[in-house]
């Protein structure tokens, strides 16, 4: 009988949601760190009993806790995140250069094959990875050199948010970064190339296809097919069938292009899943009714999914990292709500249900499906 | 021997109750505690001075025998009661204000 496992991290802590395949009643325990901010937290697909919290604080500063036991049970690793060499400066918000300053570990992404490596990505913009399950971690500061200078922190802070793996290609890497876009390597970290031609942000650059500095909020990947990307950006959702080569806007007939979220269905390599919000200066969902839209064609043709989620007065916002997707059959997708709600889809997004209602803001949402 | 209490949070992540006393050679300075704490629980490295700095986390407050010493050099001697025990050096975190 297979197992759900989903990993959510909020402002005030970790909680750990089990159930079964049928995905209708689900066991909750935590919070896990209770008080301390859990941007996110995700499992090892190698060994999935094996788990990474990233906990902060803004007084306590930056923790990594890892858990060998499907969360049962934590301690706290290495949390040492120094950028290697002079890091230099990036851009600051009068024009000037600032030095990078580590703030906090916004991601962490474990290797596909290796339970002891893990990925993170941090703020200021920087990709760490530790080869011995957390006790230390070492920068790949090669991608600072991708136009380091030339990016510059949106509000929300210079986030580097988002690691994709292709299993296909092991030295291959993406990372989105907030307000500074989309970085691929082809040789494990070592260099890196902007991949953001044919982003277009005519009212948050002055050159609206300049080459660094979109506002990208995530990135997502069908495993079975490395060279497409779908991205939910700032204003827009593009994909592109290159591996980053170029992008093409598929918006289509989506009431609001804004948004945080972007997921790809299991077992459709076609299949995505976006939550709209109404702009970037109003922080909910258009018409306050919260609605996730599906495209089956990759974009540009989009329903929206509502049966089940609150069809008015609503005014809650999904963040980045908080939609996953489970890979049973039909596949599973959750969300979390800044309003404290973790929605689940059992059945590919027609019908959602509750899990939680009462959650603090949810930063972030991971699944594991366990077999 | 001194003692030092602890913020919620940093007793969680230490996983002590109550206070934690040490034993710090002379001269007892703001430094030498922080270093004999943080030998003591490395868990604690990073949640009061920044690990490569060593400055203190803008957040955290540093009060002994009702005095403010956050802004204390770090070589600065501790006032005699904390250093003979009869006063806490107590680590605070900071009102968030709201």
């Amino acid at each position: 009988m297979s197992e759900v496992r989903l990993l959510v991290g909020t402002r005030k802590g970790a909680f750990v949601l089990t159930s079964d395949g049928k995905r209708r009643r689900w066991d909750i325990s935590g919070p896990f760190f209770a008080g301390w901010e859990i941007y996110h937290l995700k499992g090892s697909p190698a060994e999935p009993n094996r788990l990474y919290a990233s906990q902060s604080s803004g007084w306590f500063g930056q923790k990594i806790q890892r858990s060998s036991d499907g969360g049962k049970t934590w301690e706290a690793v290495g949390d040492k995140f120094v950028y290697e060499g002079n890091p230099g400066t990036h851009q600051w918000y009068d024009g000037s250069q600032r030095p990078w300053e580590f703030k906090r570990i916004w991601h962490l992404e474990p290797s596909l094959a290796d339970p002891d490596t893990v990925y993170a990505g941090a703020e200021d913009a920087a990709l760490f990875r530790t080869a011995d399950g957390g006790l230390t971690w070492d920068e790949l500061p090669g991608l600072r050199n991708a136009k380091g200078r030339l990016w510059q922190p949106g509000a929300g802070g210079m986030g580097l948010h988002t690691i994709l793996l292709d299993s296909s290609r092991p030295e291959r890497i993406f990372v989105a970064i907030s307000a500074a876009g989309v970085f691929r390597t082809d040789d494990s970290g070592s260099t890196w190339q902007p991949v953001n031609r044919g982003l277009k942000s005519p009212y948050q650059l002055p050159d609206p296809d300049a080459e660094v500095g979109h506002c990208v909020h995530r990135i997502a990947m069908h495993p079975s097919r490395p060279d497409v990307l779908f991205m939910q950006k700032h204003w827009d959702v593009l994909r592109t069938d290159n591996a980053g080569e170029s992008w093409r806007e598929v918006s289509g007939n989506l009431p609001s292009d804004f948004g945080f979220p972007i997921d790809v269905h299991a077992h459709e390599p076609d299949t995505i899943y976006v939550v709209p919000i109404k702009s970037d200066s109003e922080h909910f969902p258009p018409d306050a009714r919260l609605r996730v839209y599906r495209s089956r064609t990759g974009g540009n043709e989009w329903e929206p999914l509502a049966n089940g989620l609150p069809q008015s007065h609503c005014y809650v916002n999904v963040l980045r990292d908080a939609m996953a997707v489970d890979s049973l059959d039909p596949c599973g997708v959750y969300f979390g709500t800044t309003g404290g709600q973790v929605y689940a889809s059992a059945d590919a997004g027609d019908a959602w249900n509750p899990i939680v209602r009462d959650f603090p803001a949810v930063l972030s949402v991971e699944v594991q499906t366990l077999l | 021997m001194i003692r030092i209490e602890l913020p919620f949070h940093l007793r969680r992540l230490a996983q002590v109750e109550g206070e934690v006393q040490l034993q710090v050679e002379q001269p007892v300075t703001l430094c030498s505690v922080l270093d004999a704490l943080e030998a003591r629980y490395p868990v604690l490295c990073g949640t009061i001075r920044d690990r490569v700095t060593l400055r203190r986390r803008p957040f955290v407050r540093f009060f002994a025998c009702q005095e403010d010493l956050s802004h204390q050099p770090p070589d600065a001697p501790l006032p005699d009661p904390v250093v003979t025990g009869a006063e806490p050096f107590l680590v605070i975190g900071a009102m968030a204000g709201g």
